[in-house]
């Protein structure tokens, strides 16, 4: 049986995405990526001394990334501030989601600092994190291969979606099975892949094939938010 | 001895009657406030203070009343500098600063009665609201005391009481046109002195050649409801004499800056 989407959405389609560089003036460099109501804010500081002075490595930078959902942000209760055992495992895929990306050779014994803070959420938050964490990246200049995009899939009942949304994702009367992931857009490699739920092998696939030709068309509104935010810049030169 | 330089600079031009902007010594940058910002929140809004920027958000819950009020609701002020909006603020539990800008955006709203708590119990000693109301820095250029206490006030103007379930619980999933029963609206305003100057709503480096500050709290009659004066310096009486009537006349032009 097919699973028709609440908001009316194709089951391939992502809800409309809004991204911006460029944000946040005190910091190095700053992103900012609208997914339907989630709202992720990056800013990267950096490279900057990292300290205590052991953690320095002098082959090669040192990338951190801190995921924090506001506390007003989810829906139903208020979220506590600091971390919890979810904020801090998201932080961490999420590192390691961007840092395929960067050149960490590039800054020997500094850090890199990625703080990702969402004042709404409505479902895909690691993910729209990880996409607004990149802008964020780019905009501050710290040396990449490639961008990194990033997008939930995953089943409801038998039928496969991108980009579900929290009322898709608490369905209750099907099964649901949730699958983020994120891609190198450029070299077509999967850089972070999580999933809870149950689901075939052969869905996995065409669930990523679905995944990866999503991330594509992030990577291209990614581009655009840049590409504004220095035309923009040699305008007012 | 960078500061010592700094606040030599800062104070020479505040001599000549100069700011680095070009501002008066009483005069704001630009304030937009933004309101319902966050659609999960009950209330919520953005405040910006020239490149400062401040989110703020209300969140409701039914809990069990201190014991001392019974018959009243609970009211939490929590600020939140986080190192996404300045290099200098760290991740990781509140700091001084953070707890400061809380706990006076919080006596401002709780000795003013701006929201009155009497009109928050469900049952007594059992149930009452309680009004939890969250302030994150997105961007600090200064002042983010004066924006936070804003923000928190135009947060709890915009908010909407969530629904009841039929055994007292919230029920987040439905949305009332209720209001919170609101008296006043308190505005801070931070005066800062630097040398014998008297300044509002300072940048990085004013607020760094600073001496003392003080921030007065005033109710919409002019009435003052909070005071906190900072910093290492002193102030002589006919100063805050000065200072006092410079936040009550401040007090009301941030107040309409605030639709209601």
């Amino acid at each position: 049986m097919t699973f028709n989407r609440p908001d009316g959405r194709e089951f391939d389609e992502m809800r409309p995405i809004e991204a911006k560089a460029g944000i946040i003036a005190r910091a190095d460099g700053s992103g900012y990526f609208k997914i339907g109501d989630t709202i992720a804010l990056a800013a990267v500081y950096g490279p900057r001394d990292l300290y205590p002075k052991f953690m320095q490595d002098p082959t090669k930078g040192v990338l951190r990334v801190k995921y924090n959902m506001m506390p007003f942000s989810g829906s139903g209760d208020r979220v506590r501030p600091g971390a919890s055992r979810r904020s801090r495992e998201i932080s961490f895929v999420t590192e390691r989601a961007l840092l395929s990306a960067v050149n960490l050779e590039d800054f020997p014994n500094a850090v890199v600092d990625v703080f990702i803070e969402l004042p709404q959420t409505d479902a895909g938050t690691r993910c729209a994190g990880i996409c607004a964490a990149s802008i964020a990246l780019a905009d501050a200049g710290i040396s990449m291969k490639d961008m990194v995009a990033a997008v939930s899939c995953g089943k409801v009942g038998d039928t496969l979606l991108v980009d579900l949304s929290y009322a898709e994702e608490a369905v209750e009367d099907l099964p649901v099975a949730d699958m983020p992931v994120s891609f190198l857009p450029r070299s077509g490699k999967a850089v972070l892949l999580q999933m809870d739920g149950q689901i075939t092998k052969d869905e996995i696939l065409r669930a990523l094939e679905m995944g990866k030709e999503a991330c594509e068309k992030i990577y291209d509104i990614q581009k655009n938010a840049l590409k504004e935010k220095f035309l923009k810049g040699e305008q007012d030169a | 001895m960078l500061n010592r330089e700094l606040k030599k600079h800062v104070l020479n031009a505040l001599q000549q009657g100069l700011r680095y902007d070009n501002r008066g010594m009483d005069e704001y940058r630009e304030i937009t406030v933004e309101m319902g910002i966050s659609k999960n929140a009950e209330g919520s809004a953005r405040v910006k203070i020239g490149g400062t920027e401040v989110l703020a958000g209300v969140k409701m819950a039914v809990e069990k009343p201190y014991p001392d009020r019974p018959n009243d609701g609970m009211l939490m002020v929590n600020v939140e500098l986080t190192p996404l909006s300045s290099p200098d603020f760290e991740s990781g539990p509140p700091r001084d600063d953070a707890i400061e800008i809380a706990r006076v955006t919080d006596r401002g709203i709780r000795e003013s009665k701006a929201i009155d708590l009497t009109k928050l119990n469900l049952v007594p000693g059992e149930k009452s609201w309680s009004v939890m109301i969250d302030l994150v820095s997105i961007n600090d250029e200064g002042n983010l005391l004066d924006a936070s206490a804003l923000a928190a006030m135009a947060a709890i103007i915009n908010t909407r009481m969530p629904g009841l379930t039929d055994k007292q619980t919230v029920d987040y999933k439905t949305h009332t046109n209720n209001k919170l029963p609101l008296n006043d609206f308190p505005v801070a305003i931070t005066v800062f002195r630097i040398g014998d100057k008297l300044i509002v709503d300072p940048l990085l480096d004013e607020i760094e050649a600073m001496d003392a500050r003080l921030t007065i709290t005033s109710m919409e009659d002019g009435t003052i409801c909070a005071m906190q004066k900072g910093g290492e310096g002193s102030f002589s009486l006919e100063q805050i004499e000065e200072m006092l009537n410079i936040a009550q006349r401040k007090a009301a032009e941030l107040r309409s800056k605030v639709k209601r």
